[in-house]
């Protein structure tokens, strides 16, 4: 026996690490017909990452301070070494999740891999999404600029729309009657923490994957397929087939992510926006408050729903509802088959629409609201929203292509 | 199905186009962060027309100096009037509080103020002070109403009147706007010259908005050379472990 491999047997007399090794690496069996839609797992856990350790680094010269935290900005992207570059890692990689995140989400949603068994690997999903919604929109106030405020001021209002405990639920988010100083060390507290929380989830998540195994862009489970040793048919080893295939997409990412980070960090006013480069004045409301990019549709949907009996309560949840329907998905697809492959006309109209109508909603909600947008996001929530809850009957008379028995190219 | 998703987004077209509102139009400033030329005349004019009111605290007179090619003695000599440490940011002695009192708000810290406000509106925003003897400073401003601030610039520019134009649509409100100054008073620049002048104060607030900025398209340039280079290898790499899957 060499060295190694005593070494080795020392370590997993005490610690199952080649066991790990194989049963999630070298001898977890993956479909060998991943496409393009399949990178954005990875990804997710790269950018994941690389949130975590510039986010770190950023605490180190960042000041939680209502007087303070501007100028540490600032003095980051001056005064720090590299500190430019880390910053802007942190918000080109705060929006890339997101860009990264609701495409994962969308080859689950075309593929099937919400259905029977992976229904609680979905909603671990759906929940990893809310942890990285709540973390950015603590992250959003810590630069304290103006949409940093006001922006936090109007979402935090929000709580003040339920009933009866509204207004005192409000004041306890906030710990004052405004976003102040108060708010920002708490909302900063729970930044640091949640990426820890969200990254524990993102282990849960993973997991479930290799308890009921991959989905693919077919919908076919490669388990029912075994040759004589119990290895799937059409599975190949996650390592090295997917590990390698995988340092392709990263590269891809990257050169995309630095085109951006480098050349356009601003992106147009969308990642960083303008008026966010004014320190925050709670005296001095801007003309026009809108959140960041991936908050828009929701932003959108709450803005579409007039107030009811005088609380904006029902807007609060239709926005919430927007998100908490996702938990449901699996058990409103009735069709025989899984991926879109072999759905029929039905579901591809639905899933056009649905798609434009979160795109609309998404540009509707940086817009200032007119009667004309207030109408058009209407229609477009009630798009959104049909996409769900019509699912149960137009998946069910759905026509539908029979599924072959082996994977597809 | 591609044509009825396209179907669908052309009909929807013409009403997401409507309205994105027409403000004053705004003039593209002429920003060139690799002309150190007019940078430091940009700078010039900052130390010397904003910088008594406007502060510029996120920027040290030495890192100016070292991106813009002026010595340590340069600066003390000609830049610098409120201190002789040339490792200091631009800070102003102007109290805040009287600030308020003298001109409705204080003065804002102008070292974002590009990113903030954008380059051509601050280009815009420069030139187009007009007379208005309802304001307390006796101007006005095209694209920032009742501004508080007063023509700093006149000396330069001279005074100019705004020619207003009032148009009565149908449904009888009249809508004015400034179609056109007319000079009133020459300042001691030409028109074409203080145009110019402004271009490089607006260049350096580009500039002091980020300072990093030339250097991080430095740096880009080499990261995509790279990547691009990885990428290949990455592929190659890929492609010799997957030539037995079938």
């Amino acid at each position: 026996m060499s060295t190694m491999k005593k070494f080795m047997a020392w370590v997993d007399e005490r610690y199952p690490a080649t066991q790990v090794w194989e049963e999630h690496l070298s001898k977890y069996y993956a479909p060998k017909n991943f496409n393009f839609w399949y990178y954005f797992g990875s990804l997710a856990l790269l950018v994941l990452v690389m949130q975590i350790l510039t986010g770190v680094w950023l605490a180190m010269s960042y000041k939680p301070d209502a007087t303070l935290a501007f100028a540490s900005v600032e003095y980051i992207m001056r005064d720090v070494d590299w500190g430019w570059l880390i910053r802007y890692m942190h918000s080109t990689g705060a929006s890339a999740f997101f860009i990264v995140i609701y495409l994962h989400m969308f080859r689950g949603l075309i593929y099937g891999s919400y259905r029977k068994p992976r229904e609680l690997l979905w909603i671990i999903g759906v929940i990893i999404y809310l942890a990285m919604m709540a973390t950015a929109f603590f992250g959003y106030l810590l630069p304290w600029g103006q949409m940093s405020f006001w922006g936090a001021q109007v979402i935090v209002n929000l709580f003040a729309a339920v009933p009866f405990v509204g207004e005192e639920l409000s004041v306890w988010v906030r710990g004052d009657y405004v976003i102040s100083d108060v708010t920002l060390n708490r909302f900063f507290a729970f930044h640091f923490l949640l990426p820890f929380i969200l990254a524990a989830l993102v282990f849960v998540h993973i997991v479930a994957l290799h308890k009921v195994g991959s989905n693919n862009p077919d919908g076919i489970e490669i388990k029912k397929n075994k040759d004589e040793n119990g290895i799937p048919r059409d599975g190949i080893p996650f390592h090295p087939y997917y590990t390698v295939k995988d340092i392709v997409g990263v590269v891809g990412f990257l050169m995309i992510f630095s085109a951006i980070l480098f050349f356009a960090p601003e992106m147009g006013g969308y990642f960083l926006e303008g008026p966010n480069f004014e320190p925050a004045n709670p005296l001095k409301t801007p003309p026009h408050i809108a959140p960041v990019w991936y908050f828009t549709p929701f932003y959108a949907m709450l803005r579409a729903i007039p107030p009811m009996f005088g609380s904006q309560f029902p807007g609060v949840v239709v926005m919430f509802g927007a998100i908490a329907v996702l938990f449901v998905l699996p058990w409103l697809d009735r069709s025989p088959v899984k991926s879109i492959r072999y759905k029929g006309p039905l579901f591809k109209i639905a899933i056009a629409i649905f798609v434009v109508s979160f795109v609309v909603l998404g540009w509707l909600g940086v817009q200032s609201s007119t009667p004309t947008k207030t109408l058009l996001a209407q229609i477009f929530t009630a798009l959104y929203f049909a996409f769900f809850f019509l699912m149960p009957w137009y998946s069910k008379i759905d026509k539908t292509k029979p599924v072959p028995e082996r994977v597809t190219e | 199905m591609k044509k009825l998703v396209i179907a669908f987004v052309m009909a929807a077209l013409p009403v997401l186009a409507q309205a994105a509102g027409d403000g004053v139009h705004l003039d593209e400033a002429p920003v060139n962060l690799r002309d150190q030329a007019s940078l430091q005349r940009g700078a010039q004019l900052f130390v010397n027309y904003c910088l008594s009111c406007h502060s510029a605290q996120f920027l040290r007179y030495n890192r100016m100096g070292e991106d813009l090619g002026i010595s340590d003695e340069q600066l003390k000599a000609n830049m610098m009037f409120g201190t002789d440490k040339v490792g200091d940011t631009m800070t102003i002695a102007m109290p805040p509080k009287a600030a308020k009192v003298w001109f409705g708000n204080p003065p804002p810290d102008l070292s974002v103020i590009a990113r903030a406000r954008g380059a051509d509106w601050l280009y815009t925003y420069l030139r187009t002070f007009y007379v208005d003897e309802a304001k307390p400073f006796g101007v006005n401003n095209a694209v920032f109403p009742d501004v508080g601030m007063p023509h700093v610039l006149w000396e330069l520019q001279g005074m100019q009147k705004a020619v207003m134009h009032t148009t009565t649509t149908e449904d009888g409100t009249s809508h004015t706007a400034i179609v056109g100054y007319e000079l009133v008073k020459p300042g001691t620049m030409a028109p074409a010259e203080y145009d110019a002048a402004v271009g490089d104060l607006v260049n350096f607030l580009v500039y002091m908005g980020e300072p990093t900025q030339l250097k991080r398209q430095e740096l880009g340039v080499k990261v995509l050379i790279f990547l691009a280079f990885f990428f290949v290898l990455a592929y190659l790499l890929k492609k010799e472990y997957w030539k037995d899957i079938h």
